[in-house]
């Protein structure tokens, strides 16, 4: 049974031996050529299926792994019944809120400490559960590095979508998110990924940053500048 | 367009901005006394480009003494794009030389969905372009180039494809494609096309994620890269998954334009809204979200 129809993949709710399982199975894109279809498809089931491996090593809870099948793209899972964090936190007390996003900032600080970035934090893609424990899931734009801009990434990401989905609270749920990380990874650490989210809010993003060329010597024409 | 000393450009605006706005009011039919406001562009930006625009806007409105309104720039391409295709709540793709940003209206404002990370796409494009030697011209910008140089590529050569969540980079993409340039191994127009399949893909996959997210029925795409028929098939087709309409903002009013900056500043106008000449001040980092947009219906 189709339960959601996500941007990327299809998830379907399955009776498989015996067991209720998620199946995850990535679709091809039409607009993109099929050899990058594909190859972005096998990538990130590939990924996804590791990744949820080794945050679970970390002591990240994901949920456990069945199948691969990576002629099809679909990974089938097991199925965690439980409520999105998106839902979970406008209705929670203020304790409770304070208290999960503490937790969170303990499992992202988990993660980085085992060289997992998640890359696609949102309060989507972590489930709180009907025994009070928060489950990771969606690793497939996920990487095993220690880069810190990444990891850096990882946090601005989950900043925004606290800002974008619950701006009301956004600060505060940041804000204990930080604590819990800076708990799980040390002082000196989460220093430098804190500079790096500082970093990457400051980048200009805009025409001030662009990068250029050694010799570049344009032609001024009329066109340029009107647009510059 | 890249690539032109934000000091000369401002020189530039400097001097031809007399010419420019009595140009404009001739073709307009009006006189300077019909004014009614003075909107100018006041950020985000290069500075010297803004606070030349900022000065003449400050001169004109003291000397007619009419209120001065500082629009958002990005906003402003919004609005145009909305008011010229009549789309009414659309997700936006704006894509330009410095720009590659993922938008769409909610509680009070125009939330950033996706952005990218390090450089903008039409930068990236622009680059490439250089790095290859090839030349623009009046009227046929670098992408214009690529764009048709792509079209004669057959072989795709693969390249990073970095999406992180809503966001994308674009630099390893670039770093990447210059380095094949340079070892000669594969066809200028098979790295045009593999770029352009590379990172349209991309700007796709995040604007069908937004789309997914946001369920809106419009999507809007404007920005110079915005004129490119390979990137407007790709938005056509996720618009049309999600049964939303797509809509591509004609160049006239898809390039920077003076036009939008007017039209924002009336919408804002209509609010009660004018900027003071001491806060007229330019905000070369000014942020999207950072506006109340009190005219947009929510
Ligand atoms: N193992 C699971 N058990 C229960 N629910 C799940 C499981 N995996 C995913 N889901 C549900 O399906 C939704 C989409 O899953 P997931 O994020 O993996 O797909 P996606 O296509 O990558 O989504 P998107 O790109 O839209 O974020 C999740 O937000 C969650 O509600
Ligand atoms: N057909 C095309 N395909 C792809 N890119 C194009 C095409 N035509 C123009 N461009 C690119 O569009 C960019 C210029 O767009 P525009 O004038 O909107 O940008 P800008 O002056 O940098 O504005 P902004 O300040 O909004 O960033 C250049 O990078 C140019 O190469």
């Amino acid at each position: 049974m189709l339960i959601k129809k996500g941007a990327e993949a299809c998830l379907f709710l399955e009776d498989w031996q015996s067991r209720k399982v998620i199946m995850k199975r990535r679709l091809p894109k039409k607009y993109r050529l099929p050899e990058i279809d594909e190859k972005i498809r096998t990538n990130r089931t590939i990924r996804e299926s590791q990744l949820l491996h080794y945050a679970k090593e970390a002591g990240v809870p994901t949920p456990t792994i069945f199948m691969v099948d990576l002629a099809d793209s679909n990974i089938i899972m097991e199925f965690i019944e439980g409520e999105q964090l998106k839902q979970v936190l406008p209705a929670s007390t203020p304790e409770k809120r304070r208290h999960l996003n503490r937790r969170i900032g303990e499992f992202i600080g988990s993660l980085h400490n085992n060289e997992i970035v998640h890359g696609d934090l949102t309060t989507s893609n972590i489930i709180f559960t009907s025994r009070n424990k928060l489950i990771f899931i969606d690793f497939g734009l996920g990487e095993k590095t220690t880069d810190l801009e990444l990891r850096g990434v990882d946090l601005h990401l989950m900043k925004r979508a606290f800002q974008s989905t619950h701006s009301r609270i956004a600060e505060e749920c940041f804000n204990d998110v930080l604590e819990g990380y800076i708990k799980a990874v040390g002082d000196n650490p989460a220093k430098n990924v804190l500079e790096k989210i500082d970093e990457i809010e400051r980048r200009g993003r805009y025409v001030s940053e662009r990068r250029k060329t050694k010799n570049d010597k344009e032609v001024l024409n009329n066109n340029s500048f009107i647009h510059a | 367009m890249g690539g032109i000393h934000p000091r000369e450009a401002a020189r530039h605006h400097a001097k031809v901005a007399g010419d420019t706005i009595s140009r404009a009011f001739q073709e307009a039919g009006i006189k300077p006394k019909d004014a009614t406001i003075i909107a100018f562009s006041q950020g985000p930006g290069l500075g010297p480009c803004l606070r030349a625009g900022a000065t003449a806007a400050r001169t004109l409105s003291t000397y007619l003494n009419i209120p001065l309104v500082g629009v958002n720039h990005c906003v402003a391409h919004i609005e145009i794009g909305k008011l010229v295709t009549d789309a009414k709540d659309p997700i936006t793709l704006y894509v330009s030389g410095g720009n590659s940003i993922v938008s769409a209206f909610d509680a009070g404002r125009y939330r950033i969905f996706g952005e990218t990370l390090d450089i903008a796409i039409g930068n990236s494009i622009d680059v490439f372009a250089r790095e290859a030697g090839l030349h623009q011209q009046k009227g046929l910008p670098f992408g214009a180039i690529v764009e048709r140089l792509a079209k004669e590529g057959k072989e795709l050569v693969h390249l990073p494809y970095s999406v992180k969540g809503m966001d994308l980079s674009f630099s390893g993409l670039l770093t990447a494609v210059v380095r094949l340039l340079k070892n000669g191994k594969h066809s200028l127009e098979d790295l045009c096309y593999s770029l352009q399949e590379t990172a349209f893909s991309m700007l796709t996959e995040v604007t069908e994620r937004a789309l997914a997210h946001t369920e809106k029925k419009e999507v809007l795409l404007t920005g110079g890269v915005g004129a490119n028929k390979r990137l407007q098939a790709m938005l056509a087709t996720i618009a049309d998954e999600h049964e939303s309409r797509f809509c591509v903002v004609p160049k006239q009013y898809a390039l920077d334009n003076g036009a939008m900056i007017a039209w924002a500043g009336i919408l804002a106008y209509k609010q009660g809204i004018t900027t003071p000449v001491e806060e007229s001040f330019v905000r070369l980092k000014w942020r999207l979200e950072d506006v109340k947009a009190l005219w947009v219906e929510p």
